[in-house]
């Protein structure tokens, strides 16, 4: 019942919270930039938020990338 | 009127510059990459979207290793001053604008070695001479593009390939030839690119940037500014990565937008019909000119071989008058005088005087060369 239906990615920076969108939008996965929730902290305000569902195709997108991110969270 | 003044800046530019920049300004404001509302998303993703254009026009595969900066001259001023050290090594040419050889010769004050390769009089750079220039302590080789005086191309792909050769790094200054020559970080061996947004990327002045290849080492290239980056706010240190860590401050939202689109409108477009209009009209220039007894032109003298920048000079006139009377009686607007570069004028020969320069560019055309070739005629006539 408490089951999460959406994660976040936390990055350090804006310009990689865009790259890493426009590469999720490029595979096809659904996703939206949304301020940080309050119970997680970013510096630059912004995160990725994608369905849960998505993890594993999110996760394997990342790792084509050299882009250091705080972590995955789930909201 | 008729503008000949776009090596120094490029005018008209494209519509929808001014447009960007106006639904900037009037429409979204906020500051990009410092919170999470909705018009900070905007604004973060115009700056994000111009880096992305830029990276694919240099055909750079990673856009975070694109920095911008303010123009030109604070690319080369990052790349030099944050990589050299006391006791390295630079060549550079005999062809460069004050903008590589005045941070060049105030490093050499701080320690750093410098050999400035002469180019011929047509600013031609033989890349032999270069490969001979190299020491054991040679770090990096600094080159323009082409010459913001006579035009003259220089070989970037054969110097590129000796900088693998050795394992030395390529920096290039791209400010006259960004948007108008084909620039492949990878294929041309640059590892090091700065470019300027108001000259032939048609962009608004206060842009530019320094694109960081895969050869440079970020460990030892320190950053010449630091400050607040909306990243990392929890460190009263600099991060470490790109583009971060040579990006501080607010950045020019406005003036990346209007670059955003003035970089669409040439990808749009395609850099070689730029580029083949500017041979087109170069080479007409070239032609009238040529056919004027009493007139000297610089460089090499070959559309191909050139960009759309021409030097000349009037028997017996000076170019400061040349440029006066072109401006008052014909309305034809061109720098005259060293153009900042003194090098340059000392290598084609026309120092301390300098030289009348038409800077053309894409939204010139036949008539105007015409007109401006007649305009000469007619100022040679009086001389006799």
């Amino acid at each position: 019942m408490n089951e999460s239906k959406y994660a976040v990615i936390l990055v350090y920076s804006t310009s990689h919270v865009m790259r890493i969108e426009r590469m999720l939008i490029q595979q096809n996965i659904e996703c939206k930039l949304i301020p940080v929730p309050r119970q997680l902290s970013s510096d630059c305000g912004l995160c990725l938020r994608f369905l849960l569902a998505d993890k594993e195709k999110v996760v394997k997108c990342l790792n084509n990338v050299q882009i250091e991110i705080q972590g995955i969270f789930e909201i | 009127m008729i503008y000949f003044d776009n090596s120094a800046t490029s005018f008209p530019k494209p519509p929808c510059v001014a447009e960007a920049m106006a639904k900037f300004m009037n429409e979204i404001g906020a500051n990009p990459g410092r919170s999470g509302h909705r018009l900070a998303i905007e604004s973060g993703r115009i700056v994000y979207s111009a880096r992305e254009a830029v990276a694919e026009l240099f055909r750079m595969a990673d856009p975070m290793r694109i920095v911008f900066t303010s123009n030109v001259t604070e690319a080369l001023n990052l790349a030099l001053n944050g990589l050299l050290k006391a006791g390295d090594h630079v060549i550079t040419s005999s062809m460069e604008h004050n903008s590589m050889m005045r941070p060049l010769r105030c490093l050499e004050q701080k320690g750093i070695e410098l050999t400035v390769v002469p180019c011929s009089q047509q600013g031609t750079l033989d890349p032999g001479e270069i490969e001979s220039a190299i020491r054991s302590n040679t770090v990096m080789i600094a080159l323009n593009h082409a010459s913001n005086v006579v035009g003259t191309i220089l070989p970037i792909e054969k110097i590129g390939q000796i900088a693998r050769k050795h394992d030395l790094l390529l920096l290039v200054d791209a400010a006259q030839t960004a948007g108008v020559l084909s620039i492949d970080m990878e294929k041309d061996g640059i590892d090091l690119l700065g470019f300027t947004g108001h000259k032939s990327l048609y962009g608004p002045m206060g842009t530019g940037g320094l694109l960081i290849g895969e050869r440079v080492d970020l460990e030892k290239f320190e950053p010449i500014k630091c400050g607040g980056t909306g990243s990392r706010s929890e460190q009263e240190q600099q991060p470490e990565f790109l583009p971060d860590k040579f990006e501080s401050g607010t950045p020019n939202a406005l003036g990346l937008a209007g670059l955003n689109a003035s970089v669409h409108w040439i990808l749009e477009r395609g850099v070689d019909q730029i580029r083949s209009h500017e041979i087109q009209l170069t080479q007409r220039l070239l032609d009238g000119l040529n056919s004027i007894s009493g007139v000297s032109i610089y460089g090499v003298q070959h559309a191909e071989q050139q960009i759309a920048t021409i030097s000349f000079n009037i028997r017996d006139k000076s170019p400061s008058e040349i440029g006066l009377r072109l401006d008052e009686e014909f309305g034809i607007l061109c720098r005259v005088g060293l153009h900042c570069s003194p090098a340059s004028h000392k290598t084609i020969g026309t120092f301390p005087a300098g030289t009348v320069r038409f800077g053309l560019g894409f939204f010139n055309t036949a008539d105007e060369v015409d007109f401006a070739i007649a305009a000469i005629r007619k100022l040679i006539k009086e001389v006799r």
